[in-house]
């Protein structure tokens, strides 16, 4: 179903976006005149943190809102820009005096806490990689990031510590350093109280001058086949988080801006550490899960002006209704956006029925490192499409041909989203992994992954993944990491796993398990399988639902073949059978 | 229904979510989430499996009253009596 096309917004208010021509910006954007808009440091020298917290003192904002945190019990705590950039400069040199030296990987297993920030602009300012890992996950997802990622310091908490980390350490080779936020005293073997160092370190630091193309941020992301990959993106990005958030999010001086999203995923670190602060912005972090209650106080008491959100969530505020909102005076909202999957149209237009303006759509990925394709507070909105490439990204649809690819250029074809290479948060590589690396790219193509379509006005719309990674509540996840846990259970002797729909996260993982003789397919069992996924991969990863099977859909060489599982699952045709050799049972 | 019954309701739904948490280890008052290591779509299966069980609508707005086991368990009796 298609809805009706929704007024540009500017075009029913006085706002003037940033964006307010969408073309000409297109035909005139230089990424050489986006980085123009940035300090630099002397001698050709980028630095992410430099241009996130130390530009706006050396400009005379230092006393300006950073970041306001509202902890669990909804007590505000504000840092300004001078006093992130004094926080971030203990970090810094706590890092230095335990011998940390440039281009070590600092890792993060935190929940939304100021320290988390502080950390990862600390890391950045000494010229360290900084990686955040999502606190949901269990150990086995955790192990597999830091040992990939050559992991030498972890920040985290006393209880993720002791539940997560505690029982792999022995097995983290690179680990030298685990420093705990919570807490001075009583403190577990090998980890060191983060606020006892920080409170004996200065708050002067000399900035590193990092060359552009420095390795900066290593974020995970999942594919299909293999173990997690490690995403490399270096400091010369922050040109691209800093327009784009201008551009696609319309960030402005005075802003409010809140992002839901967590740090431990690419949003949270791209537009919910950098972009903002790069724009000078305040940030807003809440510390509690999702409770819509509390999510339309903080909108209401903090004056949010510019929210970043996800289906995931705002089809969860569906459920409470329209009713809730109306009792809390949401007048400062000037602009919404929405990201993780696909927006469903209904969800944009009770954004506009509800809030008086619709949830903007936008698209990117892991690999992009920012925002690639989007709707803008100056173009009407189609329901359910993501919109247009940013200015300076070129987009197109094309289809594999003789190991090359073609631009498809009729309106409404369906095939492989590309963008063409030469944005600078584009991922330099996937670290120790040239191969997949190399496996993106068709000539100066980079190859999504996502199949969509794009219509006569030119804008995009998504289809589907072309791989069988797992999209759940916004989060990618790859089906071998939990067929590989799964797999560790003395029971199990298959297993295969897809997403199946689901109304509120999108998909949900489902798991097909196949027993070995002598063990029984029941109850007992199931539960028993879901409780050691759960302790593996923790509640983010773990499979919602396990089925049993006697036989998985198998090809000649084995491989389980995921595809028809779902096609069964969801009663779609089963298209091409002809490689399957071994049928469920 | 006893208070004693409504918690072994609550702790069946919990312990169908997560299985592999040992209920005698829980902090009672601890957060919910944390103690069960349960996210937002498990917290929503719980709430959907106690509606099934013991028929009682949980508005969404009430949700930040079940925040601990303890708290979802007095919830649920005071919503039973009335």
């Amino acid at each position: 179903m298609t809805l009706p096309t929704i007024e540009a917004q500017s075009a029913r208010s006085d706002d003037r976006p940033n964006l307010d021509d969408y073309d000409g910006t297109c035909r005139a954007f230089r990424w050489s005149d986006a980085r123009g808009l940035l300090d630099g440091l002397p001698d050709g020298g980028l630095n992410i943190a430099y241009e996130a917290v130390d530009r706006h003192v050396a400009h005379g904002n230092g006393d300006r809102l950073a970041l306001r945190w509202i902890d669990n019990d909804e007590t505000a705590h504000d840092l300004s820009y001078a006093d992130l950039a004094t926080a971030t400069n203990r970090f810094a040199n706590v890092l230095a005096a335990l011998g940390l030296k440039s281009g070590d990987r600092v890792f993060s297993l935190l929940g939304r806490t100021p320290e988390l920030y502080i950390a990862a602009l600390g890391a950045l300012k000494g010229g360290h990689v900084f990686s955040p890992l999502f606190s949901a996950f269990g150990p086995e997802p955790i192990k597999a990031r830091m040992t990939i990622g050559g992991a030498k310091l972890l920040v985290t908490t006393k209880s993720l510590y002791r539940r997560k980390v505690a029982p792999i350490r022995a097995q983290l080779d690179s680990l030298e350093h685990v420093l705990l936020i919570d807490g001075t005293d009583d403190l577990p073997d090998g980890t060191v109280s983060l606020s006892d160092a920080l409170a004996s370190a200065s708050g002067d630091f000399d900035v590193v001058a990092t060359d552009p193309e420095d390795m900066a941020l290593l974020h995970f992301t999942s594919g299909t086949t293999g173990r997690p990959k490690g995403a490399i993106h270096v400091h010369a990005a922050v040109t691209a988080h800093h327009v784009t958030g201008k551009y696609a999010l319309d960030l402005q001086p005075g802003d409010v801006y809140w992002c839901t999203a967590d740090p431990g995923w690419v949003t949270g670190t791209s537009y919910g550490i950098i972009s903002p602060l790069t724009n000078g912005v305040t940030m807003i972090v809440d510390q509690a899960e999702f409770d819509a209650e509390r999510w339309y106080r903080i909108l209401q008491d903090q004056r949010v002006t510019v929210w970043y959100t996800a289906p995931t969530a705002i089809r969860m505020l569906m459920k409470v209704g329209a009713d809730l909102p109306k009792t809390f005076d949401l007048s400062a909202l000037r602009f919404m956006a929405s990201v993780g999957e696909p927006l469903n149209p209904e969800a944009v237009v009770w954004g506009d029925q509800t809030f008086g303006r619709p949830f903007h759509d936008n698209w990117w990925q892991t690999e992009t490192g920012g925002i690639m394709i989007a709707n803008y507070p100056s173009m009407p909105v189609k329901p359910g499409s993501m919109g247009k490439p940013l200015p300076g990204i070129e987009a197109a649809v094309v289809e594999h041909a003789n190991g090359a690819v073609k631009e498809l250029t009729e309106p409404g074809a369906m095939g492989e989203l590309a963008l063409k290479t030469g944005w600078p948060s584009m991922m330099r590589g996937y670290l120790d992994e040239e191969e997949r690396y190399r496996k993106c790219f068709s000539g100066d193509w980079y190859l999504t992954g996502d199949l969509a379509t794009r219509d006569a006005d030119g804008y995009y719309w998504f289809v589907g993944r072309a791989d069988d990674v797992i999209k759940a509540a916004g989060h990618l996840i790859g089906p071998f990491e939990v067929e590989s846990a799964l797999m560790e259970h003395p029971a199990v002797a298959e297993a295969g796993v897809i997403g199946v729909p689901d109304p509120t996260a999108g998909e949900m993982v489902k798991a097909y398990v196949a027993l070995k003789p002598g063990f029984t397919a029941d109850d007992a069992l199931n539960r028993e399988l879901r409780g050691h996924a759960r302790k593996r991969l923790g509640p983010a990863v773990a499979p919602k639902m396990i089925e049993f099977r006697e036989n998985l859909p198998k090809t000649r060489s084995g491989k389980i073949m995921r595809r028809l599982l779902k096609a069964r699952e969801l009663g779609l045709p089963e298209g091409d059978i002809s490689t399957l050799e071994s049928d469920e049972k | 229904m006893t208070r004693e019954e409504i918690e072994q309701v609550v702790t069946d739904e919990l312990g169908h979510i997560a299985p592999e948490v040992d209920i005698d280890l829980v902090d009672r008052d601890g957060d919910i989430r944390e103690e069960f290591d349960i996210d937002s779509m498990d917290f929503l299966t719980l709430v959907t499996g106690l509606h099934e069980r013991l028929g009682i609508d949980i508005p969404e707005a009430d949700y930040a009253k079940l925040d601990s086991l303890d708290s979802a368990v007095s919830y649920l009796e005071m919503h039973l009596v009335a």
